[in-house]
């Protein structure tokens, strides 16, 4: 079967994929804005990295010194460690990051601005994800290097890149609720926990499977999870982003 | 003073009755399970508490949505009455399932898909509360409260999956043979049948009337505050 375009249908399909388009790269515009903001910020006071970083380290250490990691013991639990120390490690960037935008007020600014919210929403989780993945591509050549394992393979970076995305998509909503409320520096991980307790397990279980060279059809079906997770929450995000930052 | 309605102090009595009736089906009616023997009695209880928990849970969506596109600080109320319900039966429910797991199983708990994602519900639940604490503003309270029963709703079915997950690929057989309460391990009689769905029935009953009541307890202190602002004005 043919479609006859007429020249008036040509003219209109034109028209509405440019107003289309037009709307689309705006929104990516605002999204790139609020991005560049925060890493320029980042970049001149470097308190974030820079405790991210530290943190992450310190906890490694205690579990040095927990867990006993001897040979045999680590074979078994770096995902485990690594995945502790990149959630908490999460929840100071995403309290920090967060409770920067609401002292200065820039929240209230960035809302004045004539763009959709969920563009300050995307934003802030791309920022988040940003500064979470520096300090996860910092710590694991030193976890490397400290207990002698090669932890830089693709894969495992592909499910760390994962994880990441599903906790910041999440963590991004709900510190956003938190700076707001009277208990904020305690309240994040609370309201954080049970909620990426399936990235948490499902990232554990895919690093494990690499790190152990298990079989791809024992993999894949936690990759599944995380990225299933992963659409779910944003999506969810996206729609509830709108009623925590309402004033 | 403004009076109870009557149909809600009959249902009162009937809770009351109902509650009563169970407790005589689950303890003298229900033949004495040849294993486990009498600890299994509290079986009938514990579903129906666990049942109670997840009904308050899945009731609470809809105040949440509701509230979300209307605003109207009515629905906060029913939300908050859900899951105020919701928070103590699962609690309950957690703690009625140690004492029989403590004989059964020989051991208080197992980081078992119910148990672990029960648990996980509860400390969402807590977390609820002590977000709600946070906030002054009745109108930002009610909304931060409604988006996070709607994450906790979500994530609390896909916990409870990859969890299920990590047993199955770990022990395949111990999930059926361990869990006769939840997966019907035991063959239920037919006297035990009729005081188990007799439970379930009157604890629905009883979710019915403390959700009620507990709505109503949400109304009074909201026109208390009211007048408390008038006196001061």
């Amino acid at each position: 079967m043919t479609v006859k375009i007429t020249e008036k249908n040509r003219v209109e399909t034109v028209q509405l994929s440019k107003v289309g388009g037009r709307n689309y790269s705006n929104f990516l515009r605002a999204v790139g804005a609020v991005v560049w903001k925060d890493l320029q910020a980042e970049f001149r006071s470097r308190e974030l990295f820079t405790a991210m970083l530290v943190f992450s380290l310190l906890i490694i250490l205690i579990f040095n010194f927990a867990l006993d990691l001897d040979i045999q013991t680590r074979r078994s639990v770096t995902a485990g460690v690594l995945w502790s120390t990149f959630t908490f490690a999460g929840t100071i960037g995403l309290n920090r990051s967060m409770a920067i935008e609401k002292d200065r007020g820039c929240l209230d600014g960035l809302l004045l601005a004539p763009v959709d919210r969920s563009a300050i929403y995307f934003g802030k989780v791309l920022s988040n994800l940003a500064f979470m993945l520096i300090v996860e591509v910092i710590v694991l050549p030193i976890y490397s290097i400290l207990y002698n394992t090669n932890l830089l393979q693709p894969g495992l970076l592909g499910v760390i890149l994962l994880g990441s995305i599903g906790y910041v998509a999440v963590g991004t909503l709900l510190s956003t609720m938190s700076v707001q409320t009277r208990t904020r520096d305690i309240l994040l991980p609370i309201l954080l926990f049970p909620v990426v307790i399936p990235v948490v397990i499902a990232a554990v279980q895919a690093s494990n499977g690499i790190l152990t060279g298990a079989e791809a059809s024992e993999i894949r079906p936690w990759i599944n999870l995380l990225v299933a997770y992963n659409v779910i929450f944003l999506a969810v995000a996206f729609m509830l982003f709108d009623y925590v930052v309402e004033e | 003073m403004e009076q109870k309605p009557v149909a809600l102090k009959a249902l009162d009595a009937l809770s009351v009755i109902l509650l009563g009736i169970t407790v005589y089906l689950a303890l003298v009616f229900a033949p004495t399970e040849a294993v486990m023997g009498d600890v299994q009695r509290v079986f009938y209880i514990h579903v129906a508490t666990a049942w109670v928990g997840m009904l308050g849970f899945i009731a609470a969506i809809i105040p949440a949505v509701v509230y979300l596109r209307t605003q109207n600080l009515k629905w906060d109320r029913v939300e908050v009455a859900a899951i105020e319900i919701s928070v103590v039966f699962f609690f309950l429910a957690i703690v009625l399932g140690s004492i029989w797991a403590r004989p059964a199983w020989n051991t208080w708990w197992k980081w078992e898909p119910r148990l672990t994602t029960a648990a996980i519900t509860e400390l969402l639940y807590i977390a609820y509360f002590m977000l709600r604490q946070g906030i002054d503003d009745p109108d930002r309270r009610a909304r931060f409260g409604a988006v996070y029963t709607l994450v906790a709703a979500v994530s609390v079915p896909i916990t409870f999956m990859s969890i299920r997950w990590i047993d199955r690929t770990l022990h395949p057989v111990v999930i059926g043979g361990s869990n006769p309460g939840a997966e019907g391990g035991f063959a239920m009689t037919a006297d035990m049948r009729i005081a188990f769905f007799f439970a379930l029935f009157s604890f629905t009953v009883i979710f019915v009337d403390l959700f009620w009541n507990r709505i109503r307890l949400g109304e009074l202190q909201e026109k208390v505050e009211q007048l408390k602002l008038k006196v001061t004005m």
